[in-house]
């Protein structure tokens, strides 16, 4: 074999394990809840194999489903903008600190250490009615009655924040790492104010990071399925529960994997706007 | 009356005192060089001219106005990095006017003032481009127009050669001068480089340590070291030990290679009287010889150790009984080959003198 063809074939080599992994955990059961999609629940016999178009239908039609939906992502958006918000202070503080950079990041990934179903789980004793806010309250003598925080629509998006925040500092702090500190100096001294200097110059620069932070926030709070499940109401089902509901509770896997398709989608769409306009090195970049 | 005048300034980083008492006058219009290694101090000054760091004792003076409490976006200063500093997402074009958005200037009249200061740099044409497609050279080019353009009252120059390779760091030295002579503006100049410092400069401020070791034109400061650390960082100097066995109209110093040598008075402007000194003889001024020299110039007898060829010049280690010392020749023809016997040539005005 020649050099030319062994050095071709290298990268796959090393990559065939993770294109393997990819190919059979993914690509595949993915196939296969494409076909399901097609087929036909019914309710006496097994599901009925073909081409049915009854579960898109449904999908696409049905207000129940589009009014979850329209709430999950509007859910993701409100998440996403909090994040934003209390993230890119953080972020610009860990970037700009000196000497202790290495502290304040590992306190950030300090979280993830402990299982995601308990940090949530945890808001239930802080906000429940015999938590620890509710208990502070009554002893300070501000309330009389315990008062009921959880199980709703904030709470999930308080669970989400709490979920999806060092995901946000974390891009936006790769994107000001890589902004050289000189720029704003050069901004001051060209006769910008330092928060001149950070509008005209550090922000513009570090929308990338934000963006991808953003990206990542929204795709996963708009996915979850936990949060609602154990911090929000009988009304606060969002898309993911759906699926659940429909798979398991229903064993309609037909319109489960129509419904989970759809998700899909919706996310997918944005996620080719986001790679239209930044492209995905930026959330490598993030990630890494 | 001088532009910028720092006034016992000292500079502490916690314990470490990165500049000592220091009191220095920049006169209007010169072309100042802060010169030394790093972490002497240098760039610790143009930070706290720049407003960039606050002195920790001292006043700091502004065209003879206090500056210590005015923030950097007041004070009116060019400042050019060492890795230019351009902002990435704005145009060339952007970049030279964003100054200028600051400044009482017509939106009408930005650009005009932009073009001209593309002009003087002589980058004319890339205005719309973004610095990214500009060569290292260019974009230090860009980031002097920036500076230039607000007409700063001081213009402050981090290093800014630094980053460019050799042949263009020339060029750009030639260049930066004009500039420089042509607006007339006070110009503080910070480098390592003791060949941009000379050809430069108006004055040389050499540090070490977070001291001033001397202030000087740069023959004076290169023909005249106050200090054993200017004769050895500005060039290469031999330094013996010596004694002063007479001070009066001319100065005599007797070392146990070159013998008595009568140095220009001038040119010991720090010995104060007989006792230990310290003979400097420049690695230029020495010059090997296969003959005895004439009347009137040192000759010492040696052999030849090192041959370090350079092309034009070639640097030698030669031995001359106890002592090794180093001699730089332009090349006549062939250089000596190590192991040659031959005669060191020095004139005594050549030399210089420091205390003990």
């Amino acid at each position: 074999m020649s050099v030319e063809a062994r050095e071709a074939r290298q990268p796959w080599i090393l990559l065939s394990p993770a294109l393997g992994a990819v190919l059979f955990l993914l690509i595949i059961p993915l196939m296969f809840i494409v076909v399901y999609s097609f087929w036909l629940r019914s309710a006496m016999s097994a599901d009925q194999v073909g081409f049915y178009l009854d579960n898109w239908q449904k999908a696409l039609s049905d207000r129940f489903y589009r009014d979850i939906l329209l709430n999950t992502l509007k859910i993701a958006a409100i998440t996403t903008l909090i994040c934003g918000l209390m993230g890119y202070p953080a972020a610009y503080f860990i970037a700009r600190s000196k000497g202790n950079k290495m502290i304040l990041l590992l306190l950030l990934m300090l979280p993830f250490w402990i299982s995601y179903i308990i940090r949530t789980m945890s808001w239930i004793n802080i906000l429940g009615t015999s938590g620890a806010l509710n208990t502070l309250l009554m002893t300070l003598g501000i309330i009389g009655e315990p008062m009921q925080m959880l199980y709703n629509e904030a709470t999930v998006i308080l669970g989400l924040v709490h979920f999806l925040l060092p995901f946000m500092v974390l891009n936006v702090y790769v994107s000001l790492e890589g902004i050289d500190t000189n720029l704003e100096d050069a901004a001051t001294s060209l006769g910008a104010t330092r928060w001149e200097a950070f509008t005209q110059v550090t922000l513009p620069l570090s929308l990338p990071g934000l963006a991808a932070g953003g990206l990542l926030c929204f795709v996963l709070g708009a996915g979850t399925y936990i949060t609602p499940v154990i911090l929000g109401g009988p009304t606060d089902a969002m898309f993911a529960n759906l699926v659940f509901e429909a798979i398991i509770t229903q064993l309609n896997w037909p319109l489960g994997s129509a419904l989970s398709l759809l998700l899909l989608a919706v996310l997918g769409v944005l996620v080719a706007i986001y790679n239209r306009y930044l492209g995905m090195a930026q959330l490598a970049k993030g990630l890494g | 009356m001088s532009a910028v005048t720092l006034q016992d300034i000292v500079k502490r980083f916690g314990s470490f005192t990165a500049v000592h008492r220091t009191t220095l006058e920049i006169p209007e219009g010169a072309f100042v060089t802060l010169l030394g290694p790093s972490g002497c101090g240098k760039t610790t000054n143009l930070r706290m001219i720049a407003g960039l760091l606050d002195p920790s004792e001292g006043e700091i003076l502004i065209g003879g106005k206090r500056v210590n409490d005015v923030p950097i976006h007041k004070r009116n200063l060019g400042l050019v990095f060492q890795n230019y500093a351009l902002f990435p997402h704005k145009t060339v074009a952007e970049n030279v006017a964003f100054g200028l958005k600051y400044r009482d200037v017509p939106k009408s009249e930005i650009p005009a003032k932009v073009q001209a200061a593309l002009e003087l740099v002589q980058l004319p044409n890339v205005g719309d481009r973004y610095p990214k497609e500009l060569s290292g050279g260019q974009q230090q080019r860009i980031a002097l127009a920036r500076a230039i353009v607000i007409e700063p009252d001081v213009l402050l120059l981090d290093e800014p050669l630094s980053a460019l390779d050799a042949n263009l760091r020339e060029d750009m030295r030639v260049e930066l001068k004009r500039i420089q002579e042509r607006i007339g503006v006070t110009t503080v100049f910070v480098t390592h480089d003791q060949s941009e410092a000379l050809a430069m400069s108006d004055l040389i401020v050499v540090m070490s340590e977070g001291r001033v070791e001397q202030v000087g034109k740069p023959e004076e400061v290169y023909n005249t070291p106050a200090s054993e650390f200017v004769a050895n960082f500005l060039g290469a100097s031999n330094i013996t030990e010596a004694k002063c066995i007479e001070h009066g109209a001319s100065v005599v110093v007797e070392d146990a290679t070159f013998g008595r040598v009568t140095v220009p008075a001038a040119k010991a402007p720090n010995l104060t009287g007989q006792g230990p000194a310290k003979l400097v003889v420049r690695a230029e001024k020495l010059l090997l010889s296969k003959t005895q020299a004439s009347e009137g110039v040192i000759s010492v007898p040696a052999t030849v150790e090192t041959v370090d060829y350079q092309g034009q010049a070639v640097r030698y280690f030669v031995r001359a009984g106890e002592a090794q010392l180093q001699a730089i020749n332009m090349i006549d023809e062939r250089p000596f080959a190590a192991g040659d016997a031959v005669h060191l040539h020095l004139r005594p005005q050549d030399c210089a003198a420091l205390p003990g």
